[in-house]
Protein backbone atom coordinates (compact mmCIF):
# COMPACT_ATOMS: atom_id res chain seq x y z
CA UNK A 1 0.00 0.00 0.00
CA UNK A 2 1.27 3.35 -0.57
CA UNK A 3 0.77 7.22 1.13
CA UNK A 4 -1.61 7.80 -2.19
CA UNK A 5 -4.22 5.12 -1.09
CA UNK A 6 -5.05 6.55 2.21
CA UNK A 7 -3.31 9.85 2.65
CA UNK A 8 -5.70 12.84 2.06
CA UNK A 9 -3.80 15.44 0.51
CA UNK A 10 -6.09 18.03 1.28
CA UNK A 11 -6.12 17.08 4.99
CA UNK A 12 -2.55 17.55 5.11
CA UNK A 13 -0.59 19.54 7.48
CA UNK A 14 1.97 21.61 8.04
CA UNK A 15 3.04 23.73 10.60
CA UNK A 16 0.26 22.22 13.14
CA UNK A 17 -0.59 24.90 15.73
CA UNK A 18 -1.47 22.48 18.53
CA UNK A 19 0.22 22.56 21.43
CA UNK A 20 -1.10 19.16 23.02
CA UNK A 21 -2.13 15.57 22.76
CA UNK A 22 -5.80 15.75 22.38
CA UNK A 23 -5.72 19.22 20.48
CA UNK A 24 -3.57 17.68 18.12
CA UNK A 25 -6.03 14.85 17.63
CA UNK A 26 -8.24 17.54 16.81
CA UNK A 27 -6.97 19.45 14.35
CA UNK A 28 -6.13 16.75 12.37
CA UNK A 29 -9.74 15.37 12.61
CA UNK A 30 -11.20 18.74 11.60
CA UNK A 31 -8.34 18.66 8.39
CA UNK A 32 -10.05 15.36 7.59
CA UNK A 33 -13.73 17.07 7.94
CA UNK A 34 -12.61 20.22 5.58
CA UNK A 35 -11.07 17.86 3.06
CA UNK A 36 -14.82 15.78 3.27
CA UNK A 37 -13.89 12.49 4.36
CA UNK A 38 -16.06 12.35 7.79
CA UNK A 39 -18.87 13.68 8.01
CA UNK A 40 -19.36 16.62 10.24
CA UNK A 41 -22.07 14.87 12.38
CA UNK A 42 -19.50 11.75 13.51
CA UNK A 43 -16.40 14.21 14.04
CA UNK A 44 -16.71 14.45 17.77
CA UNK A 45 -17.35 10.70 18.29
CA UNK A 46 -14.14 9.63 16.01
CA UNK A 47 -12.30 12.41 18.02
CA UNK A 48 -13.25 10.29 21.33
CA UNK A 49 -12.47 7.03 20.06
CA UNK A 50 -9.60 7.72 19.34
CA UNK A 51 -8.72 9.21 22.39
CA UNK A 52 -10.10 5.89 23.74
CA UNK A 53 -7.27 4.10 21.73
CA UNK A 54 -4.75 6.68 23.24
CA UNK A 55 -5.76 5.26 26.92
CA UNK A 56 -5.22 2.10 25.70
CA UNK A 57 -1.06 3.24 25.21
CA UNK A 58 0.37 5.72 23.45
CA UNK A 59 0.78 5.44 19.61
CA UNK A 60 3.59 7.55 19.74
CA UNK A 61 5.92 4.45 18.36
CA UNK A 62 9.36 6.66 18.51
CA UNK A 63 11.35 8.55 16.43
CA UNK A 64 9.37 11.72 16.91
CA UNK A 65 6.40 9.52 15.03
CA UNK A 66 2.80 8.90 16.28
CA UNK A 67 0.18 6.89 14.64
CA UNK A 68 -3.50 7.86 16.55
CA UNK A 69 -6.01 5.84 14.82
CA UNK A 70 -9.28 4.77 15.34
CA UNK A 71 -11.90 1.87 13.74
CA UNK A 72 -15.55 4.04 12.89
CA UNK A 73 -18.08 2.88 11.42
CA UNK A 74 -18.82 6.10 9.35
CA UNK A 75 -16.04 5.68 6.94
CA UNK A 76 -16.43 3.46 4.08
CA UNK A 77 -12.47 3.11 3.43
CA UNK A 78 -9.00 4.05 5.36
CA UNK A 79 -8.89 7.76 5.21
CA UNK A 80 -5.65 9.21 6.86
CA UNK A 81 -3.76 12.30 6.90
CA UNK A 82 -0.16 13.42 8.06
CA UNK A 83 1.03 16.97 10.81
CA UNK A 84 3.67 18.01 11.29
CA UNK A 85 4.79 20.19 14.41
CA UNK A 86 8.25 21.61 14.25
CA UNK A 87 8.33 22.15 18.13
CA UNK A 88 6.84 18.65 18.92
CA UNK A 89 4.37 17.79 21.24
CA UNK A 90 4.07 15.63 24.41
CA UNK A 91 2.43 12.30 23.25
CA UNK A 92 3.54 9.99 26.11
CA UNK A 93 5.20 8.36 23.75
CA UNK A 94 6.87 5.14 24.03
CA UNK A 95 10.14 6.16 24.05
CA UNK A 96 9.53 9.27 25.89
CA UNK A 97 10.21 11.48 22.80
CA UNK A 98 8.31 14.54 21.54
CA UNK A 99 5.91 13.92 18.34
CA UNK A 100 7.01 15.91 15.56
CA UNK A 101 5.26 13.88 12.64
CA UNK A 102 1.69 12.37 13.10
CA UNK A 103 -0.01 9.73 10.73
CA UNK A 104 -3.89 9.81 11.97
CA UNK A 105 -5.58 6.43 10.27
CA UNK A 106 -9.22 6.17 10.08
CA UNK A 107 -10.69 2.69 9.07
CA UNK A 108 -13.57 0.85 8.81
CA UNK A 109 -14.63 -1.72 11.26
CA UNK A 110 -14.38 -4.68 8.69
CA UNK A 111 -10.61 -3.93 6.79
CA UNK A 112 -7.62 -4.51 9.59
CA UNK A 113 -6.01 -5.70 6.80
CA UNK A 114 -5.45 -2.22 5.00
CA UNK A 115 -4.95 -0.78 8.61
CA UNK A 116 -2.20 -3.16 8.84
CA UNK A 117 -0.76 -2.01 5.31
CA UNK A 118 -0.78 1.47 5.96
CA UNK A 119 0.80 0.77 9.08
CA UNK A 120 3.29 -1.29 6.90
CA UNK A 121 3.67 1.39 4.73
CA UNK A 122 4.44 4.35 7.42
CA UNK A 123 6.65 1.94 9.71
CA UNK A 124 9.19 0.97 6.87
CA UNK A 125 9.26 4.59 5.11
CA UNK A 126 10.09 5.86 8.66
CA UNK A 127 12.71 3.67 9.42
CA UNK A 128 14.86 5.90 6.53
CA UNK A 129 16.49 8.79 8.44
CA UNK A 130 16.76 10.86 5.31
CA UNK A 131 13.14 10.51 4.82
CA UNK A 132 12.31 11.12 8.29
CA UNK A 133 14.06 14.02 8.60
CA UNK A 134 13.07 15.56 5.84
CA UNK A 135 9.42 15.01 7.10
CA UNK A 136 10.23 16.94 10.02
CA UNK A 137 11.67 19.82 8.22
CA UNK A 138 8.80 20.26 5.84
CA UNK A 139 7.30 23.69 5.90
CA UNK A 140 4.22 23.65 3.34
CA UNK A 141 1.70 21.02 2.58
CA UNK A 142 3.13 20.51 -0.65
CA UNK A 143 6.19 19.92 0.18
CA UNK A 144 5.16 17.15 2.36
CA UNK A 145 2.94 15.29 -0.56
CA UNK A 146 6.14 16.14 -2.75
CA UNK A 147 7.98 13.91 -0.08
CA UNK A 148 5.31 11.14 0.28
CA UNK A 149 5.09 10.68 -3.48
CA UNK A 150 9.10 10.65 -3.64
CA UNK A 151 8.31 7.52 -1.02
CA UNK A 152 5.50 6.12 -3.08
CA UNK A 153 8.08 6.01 -6.01
CA UNK A 154 10.64 3.67 -3.60
CA UNK A 155 12.70 7.13 -3.35
CA UNK A 156 14.35 6.35 -0.05
CA UNK A 157 13.48 2.67 1.36
CA UNK A 158 14.86 -0.22 -0.93
CA UNK A 159 12.54 -2.76 0.34
CA UNK B 1 23.56 -24.86 28.26
CA UNK B 2 25.99 -22.87 26.01
CA UNK B 3 24.42 -19.05 25.98
CA UNK B 4 25.09 -18.95 21.96
CA UNK B 5 23.00 -21.43 20.94
CA UNK B 6 20.09 -19.88 19.03
CA UNK B 7 16.73 -21.03 19.50
CA UNK B 8 13.78 -21.33 16.61
CA UNK B 9 10.17 -21.56 16.52
CA UNK B 10 7.57 -21.16 14.35
CA UNK B 11 3.98 -19.41 15.07
CA UNK B 12 1.11 -18.22 13.45
CA UNK B 13 -0.59 -15.03 14.17
CA UNK B 14 -3.96 -16.01 15.05
CA UNK B 15 -6.02 -12.80 15.86
CA UNK B 16 -8.58 -11.08 13.17
CA UNK B 17 -6.78 -7.88 13.53
CA UNK B 18 -2.92 -9.25 12.80
CA UNK B 19 -0.29 -7.64 14.47
CA UNK B 20 -1.22 -4.03 14.70
CA UNK B 21 0.15 -1.26 16.68
CA UNK B 22 -0.98 -2.28 20.34
CA UNK B 23 0.39 -5.95 20.51
CA UNK B 24 3.10 -4.82 18.86
CA UNK B 25 4.02 -2.56 21.71
CA UNK B 26 3.15 -5.49 24.13
CA UNK B 27 5.35 -7.67 22.50
CA UNK B 28 7.81 -5.36 22.84
CA UNK B 29 7.08 -4.78 26.52
CA UNK B 30 7.50 -8.83 26.91
CA UNK B 31 10.43 -9.40 24.89
CA UNK B 32 12.07 -5.69 26.51
CA UNK B 33 11.95 -8.42 29.85
CA UNK B 34 14.94 -10.69 28.51
CA UNK B 35 18.54 -10.15 27.87
CA UNK B 36 18.05 -12.20 24.90
CA UNK B 37 18.58 -10.72 21.87
CA UNK B 38 14.71 -11.87 20.01
CA UNK B 39 14.07 -11.66 16.68
CA UNK B 40 11.00 -11.55 14.44
CA UNK B 41 11.36 -13.14 10.73
CA UNK B 42 8.40 -13.25 8.38
CA UNK B 43 9.78 -14.43 4.60
CA UNK B 44 13.29 -14.39 5.23
CA UNK B 45 12.80 -11.10 7.02
CA UNK B 46 14.00 -10.39 10.17
CA UNK B 47 13.26 -7.41 12.48
CA UNK B 48 14.23 -6.64 16.00
CA UNK B 49 11.42 -7.85 18.40
CA UNK B 50 12.45 -5.10 20.95
CA UNK B 51 10.94 -2.47 18.12
CA UNK B 52 7.65 -1.61 17.54
CA UNK B 53 8.33 0.55 14.24
CA UNK B 54 10.34 -2.76 13.27
CA UNK B 55 7.63 -4.86 13.85
CA UNK B 56 4.99 -2.77 12.25
CA UNK B 57 6.87 -3.56 9.47
CA UNK B 58 6.20 -6.81 8.75
CA UNK B 59 2.38 -5.95 8.04
CA UNK B 60 1.71 -9.44 9.67
CA UNK B 61 -2.07 -9.88 8.88
CA UNK B 62 -4.24 -13.23 11.13
CA UNK B 63 -3.02 -15.94 9.49
CA UNK B 64 0.39 -15.16 8.82
CA UNK B 65 3.31 -17.32 9.70
CA UNK B 66 6.33 -16.06 11.99
CA UNK B 67 9.50 -17.33 12.76
CA UNK B 68 10.88 -16.78 16.90
CA UNK B 69 14.65 -16.60 17.28
CA UNK B 70 15.88 -15.99 20.54
CA UNK B 71 19.80 -15.98 21.62
CA UNK B 72 20.85 -15.12 24.82
CA UNK B 73 20.74 -16.39 28.78
CA UNK B 74 17.55 -16.60 29.15
CA UNK B 75 16.46 -17.20 25.15
CA UNK B 76 14.58 -20.36 26.51
CA UNK B 77 11.95 -18.48 28.88
CA UNK B 78 12.32 -15.96 25.96
CA UNK B 79 11.38 -17.63 23.06
CA UNK B 80 8.47 -19.54 25.44
CA UNK B 81 6.87 -16.65 26.16
CA UNK B 82 7.13 -14.63 23.09
CA UNK B 83 5.92 -18.09 20.56
CA UNK B 84 3.01 -18.47 23.74
CA UNK B 85 1.81 -14.67 23.55
CA UNK B 86 1.56 -14.87 19.46
CA UNK B 87 -0.45 -18.31 19.55
CA UNK B 88 -2.57 -16.39 22.22
CA UNK B 89 -3.46 -14.33 19.45
CA UNK B 90 -1.68 -11.63 21.56
CA UNK B 91 -4.74 -11.69 24.09
CA UNK B 92 -6.30 -9.23 21.15
CA UNK B 93 -10.14 -9.27 21.15
CA UNK B 94 -10.19 -6.70 18.24
CA UNK B 95 -12.34 -4.34 20.94
CA UNK B 96 -10.98 -2.02 23.21
CA UNK B 97 -10.60 -3.56 26.51
CA UNK B 98 -8.15 -3.74 29.14
CA UNK B 99 -3.97 -4.03 28.61
CA UNK B 100 -2.46 -7.29 28.85
CA UNK B 101 -2.84 -8.07 32.55
CA UNK B 102 0.48 -9.84 32.99
CA UNK B 103 2.15 -6.09 31.95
Amino acid sequence: MKFADFITTKAIRAELKSQTKDAVIEELVQALLEAGEIDADQRDDIISSIMKREELGSTGIGRGVAVPHTKHPSVQKLVGTVGVSESGVDFDSLDGERVQLFFLLISPPERPGDHLRALENISRQLRDDTFCRFLKQSKTAVDIQQLLQEADDNQFVSG
Amino acid sequence: MNNDASLHRTVVVRNAEGLHARPADLLVRLASRYQATIQIGKNNEWVDCKSILSLLTLGAAQGTELSVSAQGPDAAEAIDSITAFVEAGFNDTGEIRGAYPAI
